[in-house]
């Protein structure tokens, strides 16, 4: 083999090598996507009505957009067909096949064994794997609050008395036990599935087969139900945010300092229980935290966008020094690598632990940067990849995040501290060829 | 916002106490007098608040030891100071001889006792271990077979303050057993005066001595306990109660590990541009030996016909520029690129020792903690390469093309190395570590390519201290242009 075919060159968003004479990725050998799975998955939600299933293929349909695997949620399409099997799995072809979709959440009462043996015939066929997850309770309670919350408020009981509605849907419920018949220990061993009891205090897990299982059956023993907020802020106003430069680690500005103070006589009128505080490895999320007086806990993986070569610099430098990297960078502002530096799809990747341990813990507090907040809160709002790096996350605003019903509701609160807005919006030229102002046209005063 | 004030305490935040940067590991920490205080705050993630115990459940050759050895050696290198107490090792010292099965009997009320006597000792030094040796975690590897046993250890963890975790091993399948047997019991101490038959009929006879009594947890019975059972070999598992994070990462390890016989194999990129400089980090193409270096990987790949072989490097040039010369599809990842040497980024140890003469110190003095100003430590790294060592569990036969420091890691997790050796372990260029599971540990086989490379390893030197002398620092640098 001769040398020239260990030519490589660098492609300019991601900044990854590939070979010189490659032409389209199709034809490269090297991928950088991580291989999650090498045929496309089909999640069948198993379980009686009022068992969280739809909670839970919302929850994990999320999280696994969130991380990259392309997941759609075929609810909706199973209302559409009126639980018609057939169409709703004939849409799912059609998503892996025409859409590059990796899953498919297939949230139905798959309660009989019959109708759960088309799917596997129909996935057998195309080469899918299915992965089962089995939501089972058997506590009456956690069965009426499922109930309350979120049936009762629905437009079929719209003319009801609460009791009554909870009458009439438990009664629902013995419709289906009649034709329910559960994952099977012994018939159903050669399938691959997850049964969750009472909402994760017992799991039985059967035959993982791939690392996107592994991955989802993870996920799933650490999410759990129980009533807290998290609450997302950034550091205070810093030495580097009043000159507009970004990155590198600077302390805070006296504006940043007046923030910690109203930050912890916040927290401590919000009287949290229990609330755990995080910071990154940075001086101004520490010195924020500071000011709390109660322990936190530093993550190196709650750092900052690494920006590489451009750290420190002004927008106004950025475009001097490195005109084609800015152009490139507004034009995919989600995969676009700085040199030597991060993307925000690498961000998200270092972010995946830090969001498995936020699923575990309750009440906590977030104190991290702006790229980092955006990401978090892409994770809890479900935003894609092209929103996620305009979100707003000013300074001086703590973000408040309650899981309620099937997302989270959002509470927003400016501290009444004045700092520097730091939001660069995408311009609307972002061709290399444009001008110097039409670059900085949305860049944010400073001094 | 509310402005109810019911507490007498001073009104106000507390006032930020001033921050220093910690010269090892660059961590910020609040100081006072001149001093970096005492404080909570953690570089990672508090893993419990108090300590773990774990204990294994189940029939003699169900791979107890196997399991307690590998998360021990898992938990180890993630951070979490972890011991193994396997209380066969402590009967073996108390009766110097191993007659036969006939110990294990459960009319042996001799047997009995001393068997006991040894869970207890064993219990002894895990409490020793928990309490006063800074030991967060401990795995209590014994049969457990009966309920009352595993009462008295759930007892001893609550006097204590220890949580307590169960990882049973079920397992019917008589290949699976006799394979067992074959790997770890013929070579076991126990068994040095007999042949491989009686080993076999004795070991047999040893397992019937338990299973009358046993017990296995329930679902029912035991619901209050904290558990995962493994079954045959990880077909299935059940899992109950996962009380926090340490547990529910040790469930995820568990789910991940599997036996089928396999080899990873581990190698640097070749030789590059600016390893031939003496310059570290850095983002170059190969030398001349490098790219040949690749096509003798190539060959030597082809030799070795390995099974669906894939293939790993990180996203630097170098690695990729070797995995192309395979010809084969292969998976970039980015947490297998190079520590991250921050200022000191394509520099070389002459240059680091001139405009960071302190640093260089440091770094000599704790290079395993040590972090690189703007840039990483070997212990970052050990943590970004988690995900690695998670897939590469799952994975069969892999080829890992990667670095330096990287591999030191990843060879570090497999023969359980401890901190202060991992980085001063030995990976030269050009040269593929062959790692084959066996028994309890990893075969290791060291294959130089024959293609001649510089050296890059460079040794802890005597002096560390920061007031050294120049030439002091530099006595162990490597040659180079």
């Amino acid at each position: 083999m001769s040398a020239e075919h260990l030519a490589l060159t660098q492609t300019l968003l991601l900044k990854i090598w590939v070979p010189w004479a490659s032409g389209s990725s199709n034809q490269r050998r090297g991928s950088s996507r991580p291989q999650f799975t090498n045929s496309p998955t089909i999640i069948v939600m198993v379980g009686l009505p009022a068992r969280g299933k739809t909670y839970i293929s919302k929850k994990l349909t999320r999280y696994l957009n969130w991380i990259g695997v392309p997941t759609q949620d075929n609810q909706e399409a199973m209302k559409i067909h009126r639980a018609c099997t057939s169409n709703a799995l004939k849409d799912i072809a059609n998503y892996f096949a025409k859409e590059q979709g990796q899953v498919a959440v297939f949230d139905a009462t798959n309660t009989t064994q019959e109708k759960r043996g088309v799917i596997i015939s129909f996935a057998k066929e195309r080469g899918y794997k299915v992965f089962f997850i089995e939501s089972i309770c058997d506590d009456p309670e956690i069965i009426e609050a499922n109930i309350m919350e979120l049936k009762v408020s629905s437009p079929d009981y719209e003319d009801c008395d609460k009791e009554e509605a909870l009458e009439d849907f438990l009664k629902r419920i013995e419709c289906y036990k009649s034709t329910y018949v559960s994952l099977d220990e012994e018939k159903d061993r050669h399938l691959s599935y997850i049964k969750i009891f009472n909402v994760g205090s017992r799991y039985l897990v059967n035959r993982v087969q791939d690392h996107i299982q592994s991955r989802i059956v993870y996920y799933l023993m650490n999410i759990h139900v129980t009533p807290r907020s998290i609450y997302l802020s950034r550091h205070g106003e810093s030495e580097l945010n009043l000159l507009g430069r970004i990155g590198g680690d600077s302390s805070l500005s006296s504006q940043g300092k007046r923030y910690a103070s109203a930050l912890s006589t916040f927290i401590r009128n919000q009287a949290i229980k229990d609330l755990k505080v995080w910071t990154s490895h940075m001086k101004r999320t520490i010195q924020t935290a500071e000011a709390l007086g109660v322990p936190y806990e530093q993550w190196k993986a709650l750092n900052e966008i690494d920006a590489g070569v451009c750290e420190e610099m002004t927008y106004e430098e950025i475009q001097e020094n490195y005109p084609e990297e800015f152009a490139i960078r507004d034009q995919d502002k989600y995969r676009y690598r700085y040199p030597k530096g991060e993307s925000y799809e690498d961000m998200v990747h270092r972010l995946e632990p830090v969001i498995m341990e936020l699923e575990r813990q309750e009440n906590v507090l977030v104190i991290c940067h702006q790229a980092i907040m955006r990401c978090l809160l892409a994770y809890f709002l479900d935003k894609p990849a092209d929103e996620l790096p305009y979100l707003k996350c000013p300074l001086h605003t703590v973000l408040k995040l309650t899981p309620v019903a099937y997302g989270c509701k959002l509470e927003s609160f400016y501290l009444n501290v004045k700092a520097v807005n730091t939001h660069r919006d995408k311009p609307t030229n972002v061709d290399v060829t444009r001008r110097p102002e039409e670059a900085l046209q949305t860049v944010p005063e400073h001094v | 916002m509310s402005d109810v004030e019911e507490e007498t305490e001073p009104c106000g935040p507390t006032p930020s106490r001033e921050l220093t940067q910690n010269p090892l590991k660059k961590i910020w920490m609040p100081y006072k007098n001149g001093q970096p205080e005492k404080h909570i705050s953690q570089r990672k993630v508090c893993m419990t608040n108090c300590p773990t115990l774990i204990v294994t459940v189940g029939l003699p050759a169900r791979g107890k030891t196997y399991i307690s050895k590998k998360l021990t050696r898992y938990l180890n290198w993630i951070g979490v100071p972890t011991k193994e107490f396997n209380v066969g090792q402590y009967r073996r010292q108390c009766v110097k001889i191993y007659k036969s099965f006939e110990f294990f009997r459960p009319d042996n009320e001799e047997g009995l006792k001393i068997r006991k006597q040894c869970a207890s000792a064993a219990l002894n030094d895990v409490r020793q271990y928990l309490t006063e040796e800074g030991g967060q975690v401990a795995v209590f590897d014994a049969t457990n077979t009966t309920r009352e046993r595993r009462e008295t250890i759930t007892r001893f963890a609550e006097q204590n303050g220890f949580k307590v975790f169960f990882v049973e091993s079920v397992c019917e399948d008589p290949d699976v057993i006799a394979e067992n047997i074959v790997q770890v019991k013929l070579g076991s101490p126990d068994y040095t005066h007999c042949n491989t038959e009686q080993a076999v009929e004795d070991f047999m006879k040893r397992i019937k001595c338990y299973e009358n009594s046993y017990q296995p947890l329930d679902q029912v019975l035991d619901r209050e306990l904290s558990f995962i059972k493994i079954i045959d070999v990880g077909r299935r598992y059940l899992v109950n109660r996962v009380q926090d994070h340490i547990q529910s990462r040790i469930v995820y390890y568990l789910m991940n590990i599997h036996i089928t016989p396999r080899s990873i194999y581990l190698c640097r990129h070749g030789e590059s541009e600016l390893n031939i400089k003496g310059r570290i980090g850095g983002d170059s193409g190969l030398t001349v030996r490098g790219k040949e270096f690749a096509r003798c990987l190539a060959q030597f790949i082809n030799e070795q016909d390995i099974s669906d072989l894939k293939v790993w490097t990180s996203q630097m040039k170098r690695t990729i520029q070797t995995a192309e010369a395979l010809g084969v599809p292969y998976e970039q990842w980015k947490a297998l690129n190079e520590i991250d040497a921050g200022v000191c980024e394509e520099l070389m140890y002459e240059e680091i020792q001139e405009r960071y003469p302190l640093e260089f110190a440091l770094r000599d003095q704790d290079k395993y903690r040590y972090r690189y100003p703007k840039g990483e430590s070997y212990e970052d790294l050990v943590q970004r390469l988690e995900p690695v060592i998670m897939e590469l569990e799952r994975q069969e036969n892999v080829l890992v093309i990667c670095h330096q420091a990287v591999m030191r890691c990843l060879l570090a997790y497999f023969l359980d190395k401890s901190a202060e050796e991992l980085p001063y372990l030995k990976c030269p260029l050009h040269t593929v570590l062959k790692l084959t599971p066996v028994a309890y540990g990893c075969k290791v086989e060291s294959i130089f390519l024959k293609v001649v490379a510089v050296n890059t390893h460079r040794e802890r030197p005597e002096n560390v201290d920061v007031s050294r002398l120049p030439e002091e620092a530099l006595l162990t640098v490597p040659s180079h242009q």
